[in-house]
């Protein structure tokens, strides 16, 4: 059994303008110890399936549609709110974007520590222990992280922080439950380019040493492909192609992930000229019939515009969503 | 954080230089003749000239200026002239009445605002949230005189549970005041029949005095909390597994409490400002029974002693206010 | 397209609250007795205060719906006709002090330097003292009366809308498009006037509804204390002044007048508020 199943999970946000169709039949597996990128443009619904494991999408608007997301055999999607919180931080953490608006700029870091630390045992239903003890895990799990000096840092506040500094305690809290599941949202898009290199190796290590499953979420496929040994490729609210890192590089199936590899400019190979796909994508109030990446497929035919391509397997663990994609 | 520190209490000075300059401008503003007033109704044009001369009113307007700082200085906010009092030695006499009337009344806003703010933020949308909205409406609409008589015909001439009007009972003694505080000093002196006698004059006008900083303490913290609690680090906190508990109650509290401190700051003033209308129907001796009374007779030194002493307390309040900022925000502290 | 769309959104949200259309119902009520009340009140002679002593204090009754005053004076009538002076008080101070406000907080948003710092250093002045002791100091040394009254409510209420003018010029100021203009030769004038004053209007549309409900209740304040409008001028707050006398037996009198205080600011209260959700959704309520 996996550690993470997604089954034909829709979801949809009611809006002023009519519904959303955010999500639209999800369907991925993550094995324990596993790792898995997720890439995609902005607005293809990667971030919103990422705090849909953890329960995070504001409801309203979002509305859960159909589907399942099992995690270790339940159904998050039917947790009550008290169970969820044992998942929250102690099973699945997560890890996200922009690490200035993801701390409370008025508390300290050592109490916002606390309070994650406090939380997982507090959901653990365990005796409550002593201040100190908790200080000083906080102070360990920051070392863990590669920072220096954490007692001094558990005494500062975000804004005396750099960016790297505060996605390491970021990262740190997300770790404090012990949790088989971290899942990473963007987690270096609002950094520095220098600093962006040390996060993800800092992240890929823990994974390594602690044995966590990742879900790594990110537009940019470089990010993607040098962190994890699968990879999904995300258009528009469907997962279009899911493969292992190499053979998705290799022989990328569908039109929009061969896009997506052309975009990428290729510094070993001057010759490569890095080419756009064409067109915008859809609009989700009304997204189009079939298989939603038509309008923009140069390869899109009559069965694309009626009928949505089901993800099939075309190679070992490679699937693909694509009418006109075949094995070879 | 000094630095800060300095410069708002030199920014609360220069102020308060303006609101002298202010309230004397206010005064020579004035069309009737203030001399006359106070020679009395009978009195011939010698008489006049006679008070003018006593009062410096004869004086070119800096001198007089320059008196009536130096004056202020040396707390003497001159005589009313319709008494023949010091003004200064009245306002020491009322103020305290006003002050514990708005301490209680604050305090209670506070504590109803801030709490029923929360629950309206956390209910959003549901009809507990709806009934509070309207309610915090109604707190800046309903008229604090109206509002007043209502409850006096309800509570004491209809059920007869509370005293009309007055701070205490005419045939109570209330000793010699330690604080100037009747609740204070009858707890000081262990006298529990006096407290709880005290709390049932305070109540009403205290209720009505409180009812617009209450709305306006729920409105902001409410829009503060909503805010607060769609922030990203709610989020995060969330996510790692933070009770909801201390969600709301430390880290969206935290900083829905800025904005809501600034407005306590300013309904500070505004409550010292309403108790003109609020001691007047509760018949409560304090500066802003004295302000009306004076105003009415045309009174005017008493008026501006008491405008300057509203002004006064409300930049101070500013002020601590500014300093909590300081404290709360640590990017403020470390700037 | 786009302008039908937000239209529709507008009112789609206005309807949706159910406490912005009872502040749109109570001001409609208010603003149409103002407008038609000479001609439907009973007893139009009790306006300037007919004095009918046999029919003094009298309960409420289906000849007199609000009883009667000291005098015989149907409440009702009076309650009625005080809405049109209650209103024209309240829109005057309101739009004098926005008349004054407006143009100098723009002024000084835009122009900065030496300007903006007296201009500005006068507003914090003024803002320094809560409104209503202001009021009644001013008042104090004007005399009491309505006009006296109306003018110092006037200069209590101004510096409120150079603050909000300011802040929202001085935002504006910042943005790309009138960098654009003024880049691409703009006279000033044209900008304030094309692109300044559009953009900070809804704010003050807000402050100016919110604030009509306000002035309405600072000048009944100053009435009820004897410092606005004189008996028997026919003004809720003057009314319930005399009419606290007659507490608590004859109670109606001093009810009805001020349960139309109350409806009239709760009206443009509610009705500041939904606006303000619609035109200016990330401000801040006080």
């Amino acid at each position: 059994m996996s550690l993470l199943e997604i089954r034909d999970y829709r979801l949809a946000f009611d809006t002023f303008d009519g519904t959303v169709h955010v999500l639209d039949g999800i369907d991925l597996s993550l094995g324990a110890g596993e790792t898995l990128g997720i890439v995609g443009e902005t607005g293809c619904g990667k971030s919103v399936l990422a705090r849909s494991l953890l329960r995070l999408n504001e409801s309203p608007p979002a509305r859960v549609v159909s589907g399942a997301i099992l995690f270790e055999g339940e159904d998050v999607l039917a947790l009550p709110e008290a169970a969820m919180r044992r998942l929250r931080g102690r099973r699945i953490a997560m890890v996200f974007q922009d690490p200035a608006s993801y701390l409370n700029p008025l508390l300290a870091i050592g109490t916002q520590m606390e309070d994650a630390i406090r939380g997982q045992e507090a959901a653990l239903g365990g005796a409550v222990r002593p201040r100190r003890a908790i200080r000083a895990q906080a102070a360990g799990l920051l070392a863990s992280v590669g920072l220096a000096e954490p007692q001094r840092l558990l005494a500062s506040h975000p804004h005396q922080l750099s960016g790297g500094m505060r996605q390491r305690v970021l990262i740190a809290m997300a770790l404090a439950g012990g949790p088989a599941l971290l899942v990473a949202d963007e987690p270096t898009t609002a950094l520095d380019v220098t600093v962006q290199a040390q996060v993800l190796a800092l992240i890929a290590g823990l994974v390594a040493e602690k044995g966590l499953a990742l879900m790594l979420i990110s537009h940019d496929l470089g990010v993607v492909t040098a962190s994890c040994a699968r990879v999904a490729v995300m258009y528009a609210g469907t997962v279009v192609e899911e493969a292992p890192t190499a053979s998705l590089l290799a022989r990328p199936m569908h039109p929009y992930a061969q896009g997506l590899i052309v975009a990428v400019p290729d510094l070993d190979n001057p010759a490569h000229k890095p080419r756009g796909i064409p067109g915008s994508i859809p609009n989700l109030l009304t997204p189009p019939a079939g298989c939603r990446f038509h309008p923009r497929c140069d390869r899109a035919s009559e069965i694309c515009r009626s009928t949505k391509p089901a993800l099939r397997a075309l190679a070992p663990d490679h699937r693909v969503a694509c009418h006109h994609a075949e094995a070879s | 954080m000094l630095v800060y520190l300095l410069r708002r209490i030199a920014l609360a000075g220069l102020m308060l230089f303006g609101l002298v300059c202010l309230t004397f401008a206010i005064a020579n503003l004035a069309p009737s003749d203030p001399a006359a007033l106070a020679a009395g109704p009978d009195a011939g044009r010698s008489q006049i000239e006679q008070v003018r001369r006593e009062y410096g009113l004869d004086r070119p307007l800096p001198e007089q200026f320059l008196r009536y700082v130096s004056d202020l200085v040396q707390g003497e906010f001159g005589r009313s002239v319709a008494t023949g009092r010091s003004v200064g030695r009245d306002l020491a006499r009322y103020f305290p009445a006003t002050l514990e009337l708005c301490l209680v009344a604050m305090a209670f806003g506070m504590v109803a605002g801030i709490s029923l703010g929360m629950l309206s933020a956390l209910f959003k949308d549901r009809w507990l949230d709806h009934v509070t909205r309207i309610f915090a409406v109604s707190g800046i609409a309903l008229p604090p005189f109206w509002f007043g008589l209502l409850l006096q015909l309800g509570f004491a001439a209809w059920l007869g549970w509370l005293p009309t009007s007055g701070r205490i009972g005419v045939s109570t003694d209330p000793g010699d005041p330690i604080t100037g505080l009747l609740l204070v000093d009858s707890l000081l002196r262990g006298n529990g029949p006096l407290f709880v006698q005290c709390l049932s004059y305070i109540a009403l006008p205290a209720l009505v005095l409180s009812l617009p900083c209450l709305a306006s303490i729920l409105r902001v913290n409410r829009s503060e909390m909503v805010e607060a609690l769609r922030a990203d680090y709610i989020t995060a906190a969330r996510a790692h597994g933070v009770s909801r508990w201390r969600l709301v109650t430390v880290h969206a509290l935290k900083n829905a409490m800025l904005p809501t401190l600034a407005i306590i700051g300013l309904r500070w003033g505004w409550m010292m400002s309403s108790t003109v209308l609020v001691e007047t129907v509760f018949d409560w001796p304090g500066i802003g029974l004295y302000a009306v009374s004076s105003a009415i007779a045309g009174d005017f030194k008493p008026v501006m002693g008491v405008t300057l002493i509203i002004g006064l307390n409300f930049m101070l309040v500013n002020l601590i206010v500014d300093l909590l900022y300081g404290v709360l925000d640590p990017r403020l502290r470390h700037a | 397209m786009a302008v039908s769309r937000g239209l529709r959104l507008a009112a789609w949200q206005l309807g949706r609250s159910f406490a912005s259309m009872l502040g749109l119902a109570l001001v409609a009520v208010i603003v149409v007795l103002a407008l038609i009340g000479p001609w439907i009140v009973p007893y139009p002679d009790d306006v300037e205060g007919a004095v009918r002593l046999a029919g003094k204090l009298q309960p409420p009754s289906a000849a007199h719906w609000f009883g009667t005053d000291e005098v015989g004076n149907d409440v009702l009538t009076r309650t009625i006709i005080g809405a049109r002076l209650s209103l024209l008080v309240g829109i005057g101070i309101t739009l004098a002090a926005a008349a004054i406000g407006v143009p100098l907080g723009i002024l000084a948003g835009t122009a900065g330097g030496r300007v903006r710092e007296i201009i500005m250093r006068l507003t914090d002045l003024f803002l320094s003292v809560p409104g209503l002791v202001l009021a009644i100091a001013l008042v104090a040394a004007l005399g009491a009366g309505i006009v006296n009254a109306m003018i110092a409510l006037v200069l209590v209420w101004w510096p409120g809308y150079v603050r909000l003018a300011e802040s929202k010029a001085l935002s504006i100021r910042e943005e790309a498009y009138i960098e654009a203009a003024r880049v691409a030769g703009a006279p000033r004038l044209r900008i304030l006037w094309r692109h300044v004053l559009p953009n900070s209007i809804s704010p003050i549309i807000v402050k100016m509804s919110m604030d009509i409900g306000q002035a309405i209740l600072a000048v009944a304040s100053l009435g009820f204390i004897g410092l606005g409008a004189k008996p028997p001028t026919p003004e809720w707050g003057a009314m319930i002044s005399i009419a606290r006398g007659y507490l608590p037996d004859w109670w109606w009198y001093a009810i009805f007048p001020g349960a139309f205080i109350y409806a009239s600011v709760l009206g443009f209260n509610l009705l500041g508020d939904g606006l303000r959700d619609i035109l200016d959704p990330r401000s801040n309520r006080g």
